[in-house]
Formats: structure tokens, C-alpha cells, sequence
């Protein structure tokens, strides 16, 4: 390992991340802030839905905004790097084990989507605000199951990202991603899946809902959730599960 | 010591997935499918030896396997079998410690279009671990050196293909590599910057380089390398100096007679040519008739094959004379041209 040209991939991505900056920003909250604002806001102000919704949707937007983002950032630099720039090639030249820069690009989203999930709170309080009831109860578990959701949507990304050819990018969003959010309980708790409950057992194998259900327990613990425990245990789980599928499709994309 | 390359009987297989549509999965995770994947050879059996400092051209036609050599000897394709050496290192097992050593130049530019020329020969030195003293200085001195000075600050998705070529040179050789890769350098250039290129490869082997550069261009593979490996099919077929491979084809001169019918007679009579070193039957692929004549001298021998013609009532439709050339080489060796 050489951290030296570890690093020096980091602020490559970072730099390039910063004269994106504008786009990245659009693409990464204007959809979560339409959802926020019309469910959130109009919604609530008309009485179609309780003034608790408020606190209620703000973690599973989180929750959307880190995966989306984690799962941009990393897959689609891969699928363009790999499969039509190549631009790839010159960082797969530099003297480290290629899966060295698998690994970083895992890191600079992860960062990502940590910024992109901490910049959700602020920007949904002010959309919501007054009535958004926030219980930080636990810091250090916030922050663990914030961390492990960052990866989540990183080690997907890059699992994604070295499975799928350019012509599924579209594929990858309306087969995986936008069933992942539905059944992901971002938009309502687990328990309110109990009047169905085959449905309720399935989407537990959608690693979203520990996310939503994980960010929810420790920002809105008023909330019915998850155990936390069984959730960070979840959140673990997956993410050693993804990285391994993500680095092998990754090893079998570097080289012919 | 200056590094060198070595290759022992490197074989390359290459599987093609099945298709979508004939039953590959859509994630490619899990391939399952009952037709076997269709094998492609593209190395069979490969051995080479470049020495440390010099100037090595792989020269064939297109598909005979010189990307492949360069992908495995720069650690982006796992032979099939066989080993690879740069200087002391396996390629295979010490792949960092091979990458250290060596500067490649793809055959498709693969340049990172999120970022400036200058940005790109920076982030590559600071992959290598140069300093950032040492990073400004390069930088600008290739740029420079590859009259990109002008551009350096712009991004480089606007550039032409010459200045892109150009810039993926510069940054192959920003960490100073000991040896340089360069898969068809020069495919594309403008005769301008094909010269500054050549002039650019001699320099940089003059400071202690080995290069390893792959061609279909036989003009440049005489005029720059200080031996060739001609290869095809993944196979070594001659490999020498130029002027040793030149001198090696039968007389030097061949002769590329066509007929109008037909006629083994005429043909066994050509041998008896004085000067004719060698005669072969050619059939082109639109059936025409014809010999490929080896011999000493060109143009003088036309006018006693035409004699013979006359005398067995054949009709001569053409003739083509090529000097001593690598082209020659390769028709003797492989029957088709490298143009082909």
C-alpha cells in the first residue's frame, strides 16, 4: 500500500468533484428538496397529511439523498471510465494495487454521501420548519449509522458501477434504484407495512430500509423503528457484502 | 542497469461472453449460459528478448497480437500462459513494482477529460509520489517539449487527436519512466508531428530508455527501431535488425507478376530466370492468376518475364516491383501483405 498515490487519487476526485461543484449540488438535492417541500410543506399546511410527517420523512430523505449520491458518485465515473473514456487506465498504471483504487473511490463517495446526507438536516429544517422535531439522543450512534449508510451507498455504487454496461445505466435506475427507494421505507416507517405482511418480510432484503430505519431510530427515536442494534448489525452485513462483490467485479474489469 | 523486457512463451486466450440476447445475465455477475464462449488466440506462444537501451518495434498487421503483448507487458491483461519480465520483475506477480518502471501510451487516447493538459501530467507525477517542485518543473517542461504550452490550461476534451497523442506521450513520460511502452505512436499524426515524434522517441532513448514500440508501419519500423519482431497470429515470425530482415528475403527484390490465365509451366520456367532466387504461386482473392518472383534485380527482369509470357501465349495483365523492404518480409513469411 501507498498512501502517497492513495492520496494523491483522493484529491484527484476531490478536485474534479469542486469544478463540478453546481451540477453536482442540482443533481444531489433538488429532487429530495421537491419531495420535501411538497410532502413535507404543502401537503401538511393542507391537512392531507399530520404535522408529525414532518419529522417523520426528514431521515428517510436523508436516507435517499446518501444512497443516490454514494451510488452516483462512484458508479457513474466506473461505467463511462471503463467502458468509453478509458480515462481509467492512466490511474489502473499507478504504482498501487488496483484495488487500492477501487477502494478510494468507495472512500471519496462514502465522503460524499456523508456530506450530502448532513446537508439534508439543515436544508429540510429550513424547507419544514417550524415542527420538525429532531432527538439526537445518541451522537455516536448517529454518526456510526450515518458512516456505515455512507458505504452502503458506496461499496453499491462501486459494485454497480464495474457489473453493468453503459447501455443499462437506464435499466440500473428503474430496476434498482427507484424500486430500492419505494420499498425502502424512506417515505414511512417498517411498522407501516404490517397490514401486508409478506411485503413487510421481502423488503428486508432492501439494504435502504436499514438505512431509513437506521437514521430514523436515532434522529426521530419517537418514531416506531428498527431495533438500532439489529440495524447497525444489518448495515454492517451489507456493506462487507457489497465491497466484496464490488471489488471482484472490479479486479474483472481491470484487467482483460 | 538499464532495464529490459522479456517475454517466455506468452499465450492469450480470450473468452467473449455471450450476448444479452443469447442468454447472459443482465448484472454479467453470473454468467450462465450452455453454449461454450468462443475462444479468440491472440497470443500463441510468444517469446522475446529486449535488451535494456534499445528501440524494439513489434511490427505486424492488425490483430497479429501487438496490443496484447503491450497490454500484458504493462500489467492490463492476465496472459493466459507464459511469463513476462521488466528488468528483474514479474510482471504478473510484482505489478507495482513494474508499474514504477515503466511509461505507457495506449493506442486509444485515454486521457482524463475532467481535468486540464497541465492538471494531467501534475495528478499523474503526483501518483508516482514526485514532489510538487519537481511536478511544476516537468510539467511545464513537456508541455513544452510537445508544443502544448499554448493549451496547457484548457481542458482537453477540445483537443485534436494530434495534441491529445501529443499530451498521452508527455504523461507516459512525466515520472521518467525506465521503459516506454508506445502502442501505434504515431497512427493518425499528421507527417509534422509523426517526425517531432520519432525525433522525440530517438532523444529519449539516447537518455537511457528502452522503448518498446508497436507499428503496422513499415516505413516506421525501418526508420526507428534497432530491431524488429515481425509477428502474426499471435507468433513470432522473424526478428532481427532491419537491415538484417530486409537482407534476409530472397534476393531482396520481389517481383508481383499477374497473369492472364493460368500456367504452371510458364511458371516453372520463371525459376530459370538468371537472378530469380525464388518463385510462388499466388491465387488473389479475385481468383486472378499470378507468381511472386524473389530475385536480385527489379525492373531489368520485367522485359525477360514478359518474353516468356509472349513465348507461352500468356497474357501479362501486371507487374509490380518492390525493393528490399519489411513488406517484402512479411509477404515471404506470411503470404499476405501487411496492409492487408
Amino acid at each position: 500500500m501507498n498512501w502517497k498515490t492513495f492520496l494523491a487519487l483522493l484529491a484527484r476526485d476531490a478536485h474534479v468533484a469542486r469544478r463540478n461543484f453546481v451540477p453536482l449540488l442540482l443533481q444531489t438535492f433538488l429532487q429530495p428538496m421537491m419531495f420535501v417541500f411538497i410532502f413535507g410543506r404543502v401537503m401538511v399546511s393542507s391537512g392531507y397529511m399530520p404535522a408529525a410527517y414532518k419529522s417523520l420523512l426528514l431521515p428517510g430523505i436523508m436516507a435517499i439523498s446518501m444512497i443516490f449520491t454514494g451510488v452516483w458518485a462512484v458508479a457513474m465515473p466506473l461505467i463511462a471510465e471503463f467502458q468509453f473514456t478509458h480515462e481509467i487506465e492512466d490511474r489502473l498504471l499507478a504504482p498501487i494495487e488496483n484495488h487500492w483504487l477501487a477502494i478510494e473511490k468507495v472512500v471519496f463517495g462514502a465522503v460524499q454521501a456523508v456530506v450530502a446526507g448532513l446537508a439534508v438536516i439543515p436544508a429540510a429544517w429550513l424547507l419544514l420548519r417550524p415542527g420538525v422535531e429532531l432527538h439526537l439522543l445518541s451522537p455516536l450512534t448517529f454518526i456510526g449509522v450515518t458512516l456505515l449508510v455512507a458505504l452502503l451507498s458506496a461499496c453499491g455504487g462501486l459494485a454497480l458501477g464495474c457489473s453493468i454496461s453503459q447501455t443499462q445505466i437506464g435499466l440500473m435506475f428503474s430496476l434498482v434504484l427507484t424500486p430500492m427507494i419505494f420499498f425502502g421505507c424512506t417515505y414511512y416507517p417498517w411498522s407501516a407495512l404490517a397490514n401486508f405482511p409478506i411485503l413487510q418480510k421481502a423488503v428486508l432484503i432492501n439494504p435502504l430500509v436499514y438505512a431509513s430505519e437506521g437514521l430514523r431510530g436515532t434522529l426521530v427515536p419517537q418514531f416506531p423503528h428498527l431495533p438500532v442494534l439489529a440495524v447497525l448489525l444489518a448495515l454492517v452485513v451489507f456493506d462487507s457484502l457489497l465491497l466484496a462483490l464490488g471489488l471482484r467485479q472490479f479486479r474483472r474489469k481491470s484487467v482483460a | 542497469m538499464l532495464a529490459g523486457i522479456r517475454t517466455r512463451d506468452l499465450r492469450k486466450v480470450y473468452t467473449t461472453p455471450p450476448p444479452l440476447a443469447a442468454g447472459g445475465s443482465f448484472l454479467g455477475a453470473h454468467r450462465k449460459s450452455n453454449q461454450p464462449a468462443r475462444e479468440i488466440v491472440a497470443l500463441d506462444g510468444l517469446s522475446l528478448d529486449v535488451t535494456g537501451g534499445e528501440i524494439f518495434g513489434l511490427l505486424g498487421p492488425n490483430g497479429a497480437g501487438k496490443s496484447t503483448t503491450v497490454g500484458i507487458l504493462t500489467t492490463r491483461v492476465r496472459p493466459t500462459n507464459g511469463q513476462a519480465w521488466i528488468g528483474d520483475y514479474d510482471v504478473w506477480a510484482q505489478q507495482v513494482e513494474v508499474k514504477r518502471l515503466i511509461g505507457v501510451v495506449a493506442q486509444r487516447p485515454n486521457l482524463d477529460f475532467s481535468l486540464t493538459a497541465r492538471e494531467i501530467l501534475l495528478y499523474h507525477g503526483a501518483y508516482f509520489g514526485l514532489d510538487s517542485r519537481t511536478r511544476s518543473t516537468r510539467a511545464a517542461e513537456l508541455l513544452d517539449r510537445f508544443k502544448l504550452s499554448d493549451r496547457a490550461d484548457q481542458m482537453v476534451r477540445g483537443f485534436s487527436g494530434g495534441m491529445m497523442q501529443r499530451l498521452s506521450i508527455a504523461r507516459a513520460m512525466m515520472h521518467d519512466p525506465q521503459v516506454l511502452f508506445l502502442d501505434e505512436p504515431s497512427a493518425g499524426l499528421d507527417p509534422q508531428t509523426r517526425l517531432l515524434l520519432w525525433e522525440i522517441i530517438r532523444e529519449c532513448n539516447q537518455s537511457g530508455k528502452t522503448i518498446l514500440l508497436t507499428t503496422h508501419n513499415m516505413e516506421e519500423a525501418d526508420a526507428l527501431c534497432q530491431r524488429l519482431a515481425i509477428i502474426d497470429h499471435g507468433r513470432n515470425i522473424a526478428l532481427g535488425t532491419p537491415a538484417e530482415l530486409k537482407a534476409s528475403v530472397p534476393g531482396g527484390f520481389l517481383l508481383r507478376v499477374r497473369f492472364g490465365a493460368d500456367s504452371p509451366d510458364l511458371f516453372e520456367r520463371l525459376k530459370t530466370l538468371s537472378g530469380v532466387r525464388e518463385v510462388r504461386v499466388q491465387t488473389d482473392a479475385d481468383g486472378e492468376n499470378g507468381v511472386d518472383v524473389y530475385a536480385d534485380r527489379g525492373g531489368p527482369l520485367v522485359s525477360e518475364i514478359a518474353n516468356l509470357a509472349a513465348a507461352s501465349s500468356v497474357e501479362l495483365s501486371d507487374v509490380h516491383i518492390s525493393e528490399p523492404s519489411l513488406e517484402n518480409l512479411f509477404l515471404l513469411h506470411t503470404g499476405r501483405s501487411l496492409r492487408e
